[in-house]
């Protein structure tokens, strides 16, 4: 029978703790850049310019299309031999998240752009307004709403997908499992504990997109 | 029957170079969808306080040419006149041509489908054009829109929110968010055909009024019998050309083109 002891690892809490930190670090890093960059390559998709389009639209597929744990690794070992030098792994795992998360975010945007009736768009225009002004005071506020809830499914993910960074060795949260079990022999107690520190801080943001997507339901 | 020397009030910051009286002009429209052309250089000019409805069957190209005018559909051939200034590819005007916006801030829409603001309150949705479109203060814009949305009767409404209106009073809404523009003319495309048929007097009741006050007006219908009342002038279009016009009398009541007459007796029984 195992028995379970949990002792030697509230020793290592403090390992724990800067590991959730580095992970929310990461998290908030990549949305921030991936939110920006995505709304650029979403209206890059929208801009009826074809070789933009095209280019943002390969983006998309690129990083949609293949796994984040070989994004991850072919932009740390593979592309500072083509660019001729070296990248530090933080660098490269703020770079490869904030790339996927943009691509991903792209398509959340446009999805709820597109979804707004063209009438919309052709009554804004009517009464003279600009495209820009169309955009900001008609479609955005109603698409913003509508494309919420899978904005934040999003980032659930996103936050999720930062342990795979542990690979190249940026000490989040999974890194500091795999650390605390080399020093104290104890997996099961690590990767449980790291287990419930994912699952505490991302059971409330879940419980709030269910929210938000109820009270949209309601209110159309 | 309204008369061009009752033509509505406005600050129309674009002046016109000749003393003509003509508003809107279309000249030699051409739309096509693909390989199929759906206008044949259609030409139309709108006098200062004219009415003038355009009838045909679906598929006559009417909504499309309708949407010409105010270049939501940009024309393959032919060009657009707002007082005798063509009206340019461009929001904003350059050299001799003129906007879009700046066309679309003197020639007022009306939709279908009304095509409210959602998210927007019925007096946010009249005053948004004056506010950002025209730069009023919003005082201003809540006083002018208020005198619209109480001439269309929805004075009590004015913070319902579109979803809890029926659709005559959508489409009303819409009229006065089209009205508080001050445009110099209307674009009225089908306005009741989205309408259960108890509510579609409510919108011509409006609709009416306003040409008696002498606003200038394209109007495409469905509705003959309300063309033959309001309009100065009636267009019958057929495979994306005007087939007949002319005073409504004439044109409704003693056609002299086939085509025409079989349009009509489809509504006669």
């Amino acid at each position: 029978m195992y028995t379970w002891s949990f002792a030697p690892i509230i020793q290592a809490s403090d390992l724990f703790l800067w590991g959730a930190w580095i992970t929310v670090v990461y998290t908030a890093g990549s949305i921030a850049i991936g939110l920006v960059l995505g709304l650029a390559v979403c209206f890059a998709r929208l801009s009826g310019i074809g070789p933009l389009n095209w280019f943002a639209q390969g983006f998309q597929e690129l990083f949609r299309c293949t796994p984040l744990l070989v994004q991850l690794l072919w932009i740390y070992y593979a592309l500072p031999l083509l660019l001729g030098f070296d990248m530090p792994n933080w660098a490269a795992a703020l770079l490869t998240l904030s790339l996927y998360a943009a691509a991903f975010y792209a398509e959340v945007f446009r999805g709820g752009i597109v979804s707004i009736d063209k009438g919309q768009f052709e009554a804004g225009a009517a009464i003279g307004m600009s495209g820009w002004q169309v955009m900001r005071r008609i479609i955005l506020p109603q698409a913003i709403r509508r494309m919420m809830p899978a904005f934040i499914n999003q980032s659930v993910t996103q936050f999720k997908n930062t342990s795979l960074v542990s690979v190249i060795s940026v000490a989040d949260l999974t890194y500091m499992a795999s650390i605390v079990n080399g020093q104290t022999y104890r997996p099961l107690e690590s990767y449980t504990v790291v287990a419930v520190l994912y699952f505490v801080i991302l059971f409330p943001m879940m419980k709030f997109a269910d929210y938000i997507e109820h009270r949209m339901r309601r209110g159309n | 029957m309204t008369s061009a020397s009752s033509a509505p009030a406005s600050s129309s910051s674009v002046s016109s170079p000749a003393a003509s009286d003509i508003v809107l002009e279309a000249r030699g429209i051409t739309k096509c969808f693909g390989a199929l052309t759906v206008l044949h250089g259609i030409d139309l000019a709108l006098k200062a306080g004219e009415v003038v409805s355009i009838i045909g069957p679906s598929g006559s190209g009417k909504s499309t040419f309708i949407r010409c005018m105010n270049m939501l559909e940009k024309p393959d051939a032919g060009e657009i006149l707002f007082r005798n200034r063509r009206v340019g590819e461009k929001h904003r005007g350059s050299g001799d041509l003129l906007g879009q916006g700046e066309l679309r801030r003197h020639v007022g829409m009306v939709f279908q489908h009304f095509n409210l603001f959602p998210h927007m309150s019925v007096l946010e949705n009249v005053i948004e054009g004056p506010v950002i479109v025209q730069r009023k203060s919003r005082a201003e814009a809540v006083e002018i829109a208020m005198d619209y949305i109480a001439k269309v009767g929805l004075a009590e409404k004015r913070d319902a929110r579109p979803d809890q209106l029926s659709g005559g009073q959508k489409q009303r809404v819409a009229i006065a968010r089209a009205l508080a523009m001050q445009p110099d003319a209307l674009l009225l495309d089908e306005v009741t055909s989205a309408l259960d048929p108890e509510l579609v007097g409510e919108v011509l009741g409006v609709v009416r009024d306003l040409a008696n006050q002498g606003m200038t007006m394209v109007i495409v219908t469905h509705e003959i019998s309300f063309a033959a009342d309001v309009s100065d002038r009636v267009v019958f279009m057929e495979n994306g050309r005007i087939v007949a016009q002319g005073l409504p009398e004439t044109i409704l009541r003693r056609p002299d083109n086939e085509r025409l007459k079989a349009f009509l007796a489809r509504f006669h029984g």
